[in-house]
């Protein structure tokens, strides 16, 4: 074991030991930051939960925050005095998760068929159709006025109130939800998936059923939504159609192809960025906006296979310290 | 009833009218490009700014006959905002053709970000009084009361429509642009100059759109900053539910969704009893587009997707 490889180790386990630290560090921030750091790792939840569509399965969903909004709802009606109920936090945000996934089925069952665009118009109508229907229908949802004062919520016994509250569990989520991701982008579902994304009709040829496939990308992603729905409902405590528009399902959208499409590096990177970036143009006031567009539109023109290359994944990561680790001599 | 029902299909026509030359702008962009632009919303919204930029310049240099300065503008606006949609296309977009469709979609949707804060910061957000180019007097059509502003958005956009199809179906340049939606690749080998052709939709499409822009803002007397998104939104429907890529299909759409919009918000209440009432008349008009799209999966005159078309293929 040479000298080379104990230093590559110790690099390793500075980089590693840096991250762990940076992340123990947060709670420490100011608030605001840590508000900035929860919105970040909201955002992460829900982009790596549509790049499952986007960006695996080759689907353009424009309508994704529709399912952020029914899990945003659930914990709304569930936990509050709009009907008196009041459900733990933990139960709601596996309700949310599944409404979001009965949602993604429901409205990915009859529309399927559709290819490209059209399935893309489709998404953002449905989007735009819940928005809409939360908006009006006054005596389930309140409309615009939203519903206000939901309850506290509390994890087996733990207050959750506080950002850093709210950052540990969205931190253990965040990493729970990527791992998963992960997992299922190496099984042989994964990998069917790319397939459908590459050329759907050579899957079909294969005797696979891409229907049942696209189906099971779209229920997922929408139940991750769901979820990040019910964490913002609690976060907030409050809830307004206001919060679900159109440009929520861009910006989502906008995240994944910032940090490179179907990888979780990049999409991480992307919400980072995206997130960051209005924050940092406070300072310019009302040309913030301006700026925000011009910045977006160079990245992508500069470079449009996203921040992060397709090569630096989650996968590449992991290879690395394993083998540094197990086989050094390899590397 | 019935001149109740003359004077909503007017209404219905000329919102129909505006919402269709938007739609071509969407369609034609898409027909080349294969592109969802969703800068073009902007473009609308930027109509009305140059038309009142140049005409207000015009008069504060002496003016011409008022009618005359107005035509100028009219002309004017369509040429500039045009002329912007070709650089747009030139670097948020051509740099991006090598890298799928996700990326200059996203990119469009920057450019619409910069065009509409771009206005913002330098004439402000607030709601602007747009002046009539044609006086409001009401008129008596069969019964139904129209005003001149809808009667002439209508004459105007269908002469706008027919003038579209004849240079498209009957000119050189015309050629080029159908030959380069129908095959990029094989136009480009027969000795088409594709991107002359994508400039012409990129100069064409917007143009229109701030026509729309303009005729919009006279319908309402009103313009501002945020004009575009919502009615950038309904007029890809509307191009989506004529069937993408289709020019007579954009027209169509464009039509169809006024229609629906129109007598859905004036009928739906009395229909239902009062139950569904007009603020479900954006929930109407997506509801009819799933329903139409679920049984005409590429839109009304949309051509059925060939399996060797690499969009069916390869979706995103």
């Amino acid at each position: 074991m040479g000298n080379s490889v104990i230093a590559r180790r110790l690099g390793l386990l500075a980089v590693l030991a840096l991250c762990v630290v940076l992340l123990a560090l947060v709670p420490y921030l100011p608030s605001y930051y840590v508000r900035v750091v929860d919105s970040i790792l909201i955002y992460i939840i829900l982009a790596v939960g549509l790049n499952l569509v986007v960006g695996y399965a080759g689907l353009l969903d424009l309508g994704f925050i529709a399912f952020y909004a029914v899990g945003a709802y659930a914990y709304a009606l569930l936990a509050s005095g709009q009907f008196d109920i009041h459900l733990p936090f933990i139960v709601i945000l596996f309700i949310g998760a599944a409404a979001g996934a009965i949602a993604g089925v429901l409205l990915g069952f009859p529309v399927l068929k559709l290819r490209g665009d059209y399935l893309a118009i489709v998404t953002l109508s449905f989007g735009e159709i819940i928005r809409i229907a939360i908006n009006n229908a006054d005596d389930l949802t309140n409309g615009p006025q939203g519903i206000a004062g939901l309850d506290r919520a509390s994890l087996f016994g733990l207050p959750l109130t506080t950002p850093v509250h709210f950052y540990w569990l969205l931190l253990v989520l965040a990493i729970i939800v990527c791992g998963g991701v992960y997992y299922m982008e190496r099984s042989i579902l994964g990998k069917a998936w790319r397939a459908l994304r590459e050329d759907q009709d050579v899957v079909r040829g294969l005797g696979i059923n891409t229907t049942t496939l696209k189906l099971l990308a779209f229920a997922l992603s929408a139940a991750i939504g769901g979820a990040g729905g019910v964490i913002f409902g609690a976060f907030q405590r409050f809830v307004s159609p206001e919060s679900f528009t159109f440009q929520e399902s861009l910006l989502v959208v906008l995240i994944i192809i910032i940090g490179g499409v179907g990888n979780i590096v990049g999409v991480i990177a992307g919400a980072v960025v995206l997130v960051v970036l209005p924050e940092v143009l406070h300072f310019a006031a009302q040309y913030r906006l301006l700026i925000y567009g011009v910045v977006l539109v160079t990245v992508i023109v500069l470079r449009p296979g996203g921040l992060v290359s397709p090569r630096f994944n989650l996968g590449f990561i992991i290879r690395k310290v394993r083998t540094l680790w197990l086989s050094p001599s390899k590397t | 009833m019935l001149d109740y029902f003359l004077q909503q299909l007017i209404f219905a026509l000329a919102i129909g009218a505006i919402y269709g030359l938007i739609a071509l702008g969407y369609t034609m962009v898409y027909g080349v490009m294969r592109l969802i632009n969703f800068a073009h919303g902007e473009f609308f919204m930027l109509g009305p700014y140059v038309y009142t930029f140049i005409f207000s310049g015009l008069i504060g240099l002496g003016g011409l006959a008022p009618v005359l300065d107005s035509v100028i503008a009219i002309v004017a606006s369509f040429v500039i905002v045009g002329l912007l949609g070709v650089a747009i296309e030139r670097f948020a977009y051509r740099p991006l053709r090598a890298y799928g469709r996700l990326a200059p979609m996203l990119s469009a949707l920057g450019m619409s970000i910069v065009l509409q804060s771009a206005v913002r910061v330098t004439v402000g957000p607030q709601p602007v009084h747009f002046p009539a180019i044609v006086p409001s007097t009401p008129i008596d059509a069969l019964g139904g009361m129209v005003t001149t502003v809808q009667f002439g958005i209508l004459v105007a956009a269908v002469l706008l429509m027919v003038g579209l199809t004849l240079f498209v179906n009957g000119t050189r340049l015309g050629i080029w642009i159908r030959a380069a939606s129908e095959s990029w690749t094989t136009s480009s080998l027969l000795g088409i100059r594709v991107n002359r052709a994508v400039s012409l939709v990129f100069f064409i499409g917007p143009g229109l759109g701030a026509m729309a822009g303009i005729m919009y803002a006279s319908y309402y007397g009103i313009m501002q900053p945020t004009m575009g998104s919502v009615i950038g939104l309904k007029a890809f429907t509307a191009a989506i539910l004529g069937g993408i890529g289709s020019i007579p299909g954009a027209m169509l759409g464009g039509f169809l969704l006024g229609a629906i919009e129109t007598f859905g918000t004036a009928f739906l209440p009395i229909l239902s009893f009062g139950y569904i009432g007009t603020e479900y008349r954006d929930v109407f008009a997506f509801a009819v587009l799933i329903l139409v799209l679920l049984f005409k999966p590429a839109g009304l005159l949309g051509e059925t997707v060939s399996e060797e078309t690499t969009v069916a293929k390869k979706d995103y």
